[in-house]
């Protein structure tokens, strides 16, 4: 059990453990906050993926914008009395069921799958995966496109959002 | 030292304990919390991939990218639906959502 | 010039008339008989043409003109039809094309062409008359143009037709054919004036009547068929054929007869039925309901001639294994000379008891018809031929002028509104100062139908037939057929007499005049036949006059058979010719020429009750009624209502009726409850189902993708594990 390993088991656990209680307090906001811790721990992982920008933007994007937002609709969508009351709906148990039966079928699929316990091969010298992807994301024969539409969309998403949210008084 | 197959579990258990959350819980906002998860253990898989099976290319990075953007996207105009359904029907909880029914 | 193409030309003009008349010129009176009489023409001169071809020729009978067709396929071969002009045959053409062309003439005044349509005239009932008023607004009737004179020339046409094919025909079939386009020409114009009930019962009866004797002739010519394999005259007449056919027994054996006999016998009736011999006489005395052209062309010179034509045709079959020198007749000569001489005598006692001028004539054709059979029935080949050629002649032109006296009687009754019959004799006389072409022609021809000597024809031909029956020794023929003639020459005196001389007995007969030309030449050159047409038949032994004038009939007619017998010239016959024919006309004139109105005819005063049977016809057309005519229709009246109306429709209704209650069994029973109730059953368990699986959709999303996932998790296990494992 490598170094490696150890950390990675850690930051794993703390992520699921996150997560799961994401799913499972009353509190609204204490949910958020603990998606927060969650999020946080996902950019850890970037980042022993040798994914530094992806890291990078998962904490600006999702714990720094995301993850405000939602706060700011749990607080904007109380109601007067603060009893939280249940959390979980009346099939919560099936949605149990069906959760652990995917999980399950997964790892099983997966397991199928010979490569599956390969290690990580070694990056080369001088690697800047940085710059690859920015030239990545204007090539015309790269990955332009997507860039392009993934910006219309957040405009449109912009648009739609400020549209659907107006409210007539 | 880290083996594939490690990353990948998590991402699964990851995806799981999201869709668990969306699919047992009351308020919206917090299945749109599982959404986030469920993405984000999708994003870990394509990195984790791209780390282990083709380091040299980069469509794995600029598809995690694409993907993070489109959550972006999807949490707003979901977050000002919540809002909009909030002052019409006062509740955000999804049982109560329900004119869709016979 | 192809004489057999001009032969098979003959009886083109008229069909072509016919359709033309019928078709196109139906309207118009004066396009119609134009069509038709220009027809006629062309036949008549082509006729002639064929005529004088034929009478130059040297031994027409041994090399006839002749041309065949093939007709349909039979078996390997082809059968054939044809034309033949034989020596019998052009005889035959030439009265035929006379006879024809006189009464199509004849016919334009007959119809009066020319005058006003009639006041109350419609079509089917004869013209009444037409008024009109001259310059003073004095009123006086006409006679009328008749409504359907189009139609008449059409059926004429038609008719001549049919009697073309008969006589210019190779074989029996054509000849048939032809016979009985005419039998349906006679149907038609019979019933011309089909608005009158008399009319209409005396075409069905004509035409049942010559049903019955059609019958077994066809039967003879089915059987003559399937025994020589042949229906061409001159391939059955071969010696080898007839010596087979007389070697044949009939079928079932029947009378010991030969084949020959049987076919003879068969062909035969079909004459009795077409030339109205006893015992199928009664059609044509009511034939005489048509107009008087039709009862002169039809009924006198050309249809009735047919069937002494066919008899005369097909004589060497009939007298197949007779033996001139022997004196046995064959089984069809002896039925032949029966019935002709018993005919003769028969109707010529019912003429002389008949008032209706035209009844007179029917009866007197009846007799001289059976005068024709009885002389081939005693095997006088020629003497019959030569009787049939005068006759037409003569019997033609008393017919014609049978029709020119009533018309000047119509006038006469027309002009003075004195409604009675213009027909009876006894409201005749005195018509000889009133319209004298017609007296002196209608003159003509009854010496000739009485035989007076030498100068009419009807002698010449007359006393042929009786010097035959004397030279063959046939006593009872002999006798039978002289006081036929007796009586033939008795009532013939009769009707001139009370007709023409005298002095008027009606005012409508006072004021009688002459017909207008079309009528009188045909009278006036069918009388130049009568008077000479018999000139061409003395015989060369008779004393003074023999061997002055060829007798063609003799020598070019006979020849049809081969060498005719010579009759050598014997005083007996002749004198009892002179003695019948004069005895007869002078006690005629004597019993009748100071008969006065209103007497009763001293022929009933004579003969009493008998006269009463004589002129009711012996009573045949009652027995005819009773056996025949009533039986038939309580026949078609069971068949009609009861099989027809009760037990088929009856067995239809209740088809119907069955059908009905299995329909609505189906319907109540299977249509209803178990068709409809399945569907309906259908409906319902979708309703409740889709009623029941209403609650799934509660409208909240978490579940739906529960059950999504759920569905989508059990795919991906069968997928994984199951079908990708295979």
């Amino acid at each position: 059990m490598t170094v490696q390993q150890i950390l990675f088991l850690l930051v794993a656990a703390g992520t699921l453990g996150s997560a799961f209680m994401v799913v499972s307090v009353r509190n609204l906001v204490h949910a958020a906050l603990w998606l927060i811790a969650a999020l946080g721990g996902i950019a850890i992982l970037f980042v022993f993926l040798s994914a530094g920008f992806l890291a990078v933007a998962q904490v600006v994007i999702y714990i720094g914008a995301i993850s405000i937002l939602i706060i700011f609709t749990i607080m904007l969508t109380r109601n007067v009395a603060i009893d939280p009351g249940k959390q979980m709906n009346s099939s919560w148990v099936g949605a149990l069921i069906i959760a652990v039966a995917l999980f399950v079928l997964n790892v099983l699929i997966l397991s199928q799958w010979s490569e599956i316990n390969k290690t990580a091969p070694v990056l080369p010298a001088q690697y800047d995966a940085l710059r690859l992807l920015g030239l990545a994301l204007v090539n015309p024969n790269g990955y332009v496109l997507p860039f392009e539409l993934a910006s219309v969309l957040l405009l449109a998403a912009l648009i739609g959002a400020i549209l659907i949210a107006w409210g007539r008084r | 030292m880290v083996p594939l197959s490690w990353y990948m579990i998590f991402a699964a258990a990851l995806f799981s304990t999201g869709l668990f959350g969306v699919l047992a819980r009351k308020n919206a906002v917090a299945i749109l919390m599982g959404v986030e998860l469920m993405l984000n253990a999708v994003n870990i898989n394509l990195v984790a991939l791209w780390r282990y099976r083709t380091p040299e290319g980069i469509a794995g990075q600029v598809w995690a990218v694409i993907v993070i953007a489109v959550a972006a996207a999807e949490v707003a105009v979901g977050l000002a639906l919540f809002i909009s359904v909030y002052r019409r029907r006062k509740t955000v909880v999804a049982d109560e959502i329900d004119l869709m029914k016979w | 010039m192809n004489i057999n193409a001009l032969i098979w030309f003959l009886p083109l003009p008229p069909i072509l008339a016919f359709f033309l008349i019928v078709l196109v010129a139906n309207r118009k009176n004066w396009i119609s008989h134009t069509l038709a009489i220009l027809a006629v023409l062309l036949t008549w001169a082509a006729g002639m043409v064929v005529f004088f071809q034929a009478i130059q020729t040297e031994h027409l009978a041994l090399h006839p003109f002749e041309s065949a067709i093939n007709w349909f396929a039979v078996g390997s071969g082809y059968f054939q039809i044809g034309v033949l002009i034989d020596p019998l045959s052009t005889m035959t053409l030439f009265f035929v094309i006379w006879t024809v062309l006189m009464i199509f003439i004849y016919s334009v005044g007959y119809h009066n062409f020319g005058q006003p349509k009639g006041d109350h005239d419609r079509p089917g009932l004869p013209p009444h008359g037409a008024t009109l008023s001259d310059a003073h607004g004095h009123k006086h009737t006409v006679m009328s143009i008749e409504p359907m004179y189009a139609r008449f020339f059409a059926f004429i046409a038609l008719f001549a037709f049919g009697m073309i094919v008969l006589v210019i025909s190779n074989n029996l079939l054509t000849l048939f054919m032809g016979w009985e386009i005419m039998g349906l020409c006679s149907y038609l114009l019979i019933g011309f004036w089909y608005a009158k009930p008399s009319a209409r019962a005396a075409m069905i009866k004509a035409f049942m009547t010559t049903r019955v004797g059609d019958v077994f002739m066809l039967l003879g010519i089915a059987y003559l068929y399937t025994q020589t394999g042949t229906l061409t005259y001159t391939e059955i007449f071969r010696p080898a054929v007839l010596e087979k056919l007389v070697a044949t027994p009939a079928v079932f054996g029947l009378f010991g007869w030969s084949a020959a006999a049987l076919i003879g016998v068969l062909i035969f009736i079909g004459t009795i039925g077409k030339s109205a011999q006893f015992p199928l006489h009664v059609w044509l005395p009511d034939a005489m309901e048509g107009p008087t052209p039709v009862s002169a062309m039809i009924h006198a010179a050309t249809m009735v001639s047919a069937g002494v034509f066919l008899v005369l045709r097909m004589f060497p079959l009939l007298a197949a294994g007779w033996e001139p020198a022997a004196g046995q007749l064959t089984p069809p000569m002896m039925f032949m000379t029966v019935i002709g001489s018993f005919t003769a005598l028969f109707a010529a006692t019912i003429a002389v008891a008949q008032n209706d001028i035209k009844r007179v004539l029917a009866y007197s054709t009846i007799s001289q018809l059976g005068f024709m059979i009885a002389a081939l029935g005693i095997g006088a080949y020629v003497a019959a031929a030569f009787h049939l050629f005068t006759h037409a002649f003569f019997k033609a032109l008393l017919f014609l002028g049978s029709g020119s006296v009533i018309h000047g009687m119509e006038h006469g009754v027309l002009h003075t509104n004195d409604h009675i019959d213009a027909q009876n004799m006894f409201n005749m006389g005195g018509l000889r100062k009133k319209m004298p072409l017609t007296f002196w022609t209608f003159v003509i021809g009854g010496l000739a139908l009485a035989g007076f000597p030498i100068l009419t024809a009807g002698f010449w031909s007359k006393d042929e037939i009786l010097a035959e029956a004397f030279h063959s020794q046939q006593w009872v023929v002999l006798a039978t057929l002289a006081l036929a003639a007796l009586l033939t020459a008795f009532y013939t005196m009769r009707q001139i007499t009370l007709t023409f001389l005298g002095k008027a007995r009606t005012p409508a007969a006072d004021h009688a005049h002459e017909t207008p030309w079309t009528m009188t030449f045909p009278l006036v050159v069918l009388a130049v036949f009568a008077v000479g047409a018999g000139w061409f038949g003395i015989g060369k032994d008779f004393p003074l006059l023999g061997g002055l004038l060829p007798n063609v009939f003799h020598d070019f007619v006979g020849s049809t058979i081969g060498e005719a017998e010579v009759v050598q010239f014997s005083i007996w016959p002749l004198l009892i010719s002179l003695l019948v024919a004069l005895g007869g006309l002078t006690l005629g004139w004597l019993v009748y020429r100071n008969y006065q109105v209103g007497e009763v005819d001293p022929v009933q005063k004579t003969l009493g009750s008998v006269y009463k049977i004589l002129q009711k016809k012996y009573y045949f057309d009652e027995l005819y009624d009773t056996i025949f005519v009533r039986p038939a229709v309580w026949l078609s009246d069971v068949f009609a209502n009861w099989v027809d109306r009760t037990v088929i429709d009856g067995f239809l209704h209740a088809i119907a009726n069955v059908v009905g209650v299995i329909g609505s069994f189906l319907r109540n029973y299977i249509d209803k409850p178990v068709i409809n109730g399945f569907g309906d059953l259908m409906a319902s368990i979708t309703q409740r189902l889709g009623f029941n699986l209403r609650p799934v959709q509660t409208g909240k999303i978490q579940q739906y993708m529960v059950y999504a996932l759920t569905t989508a998790a059990i795919f991906a296990a069968v997928y994984f594990w199951i079908i990708s494992s295979r």
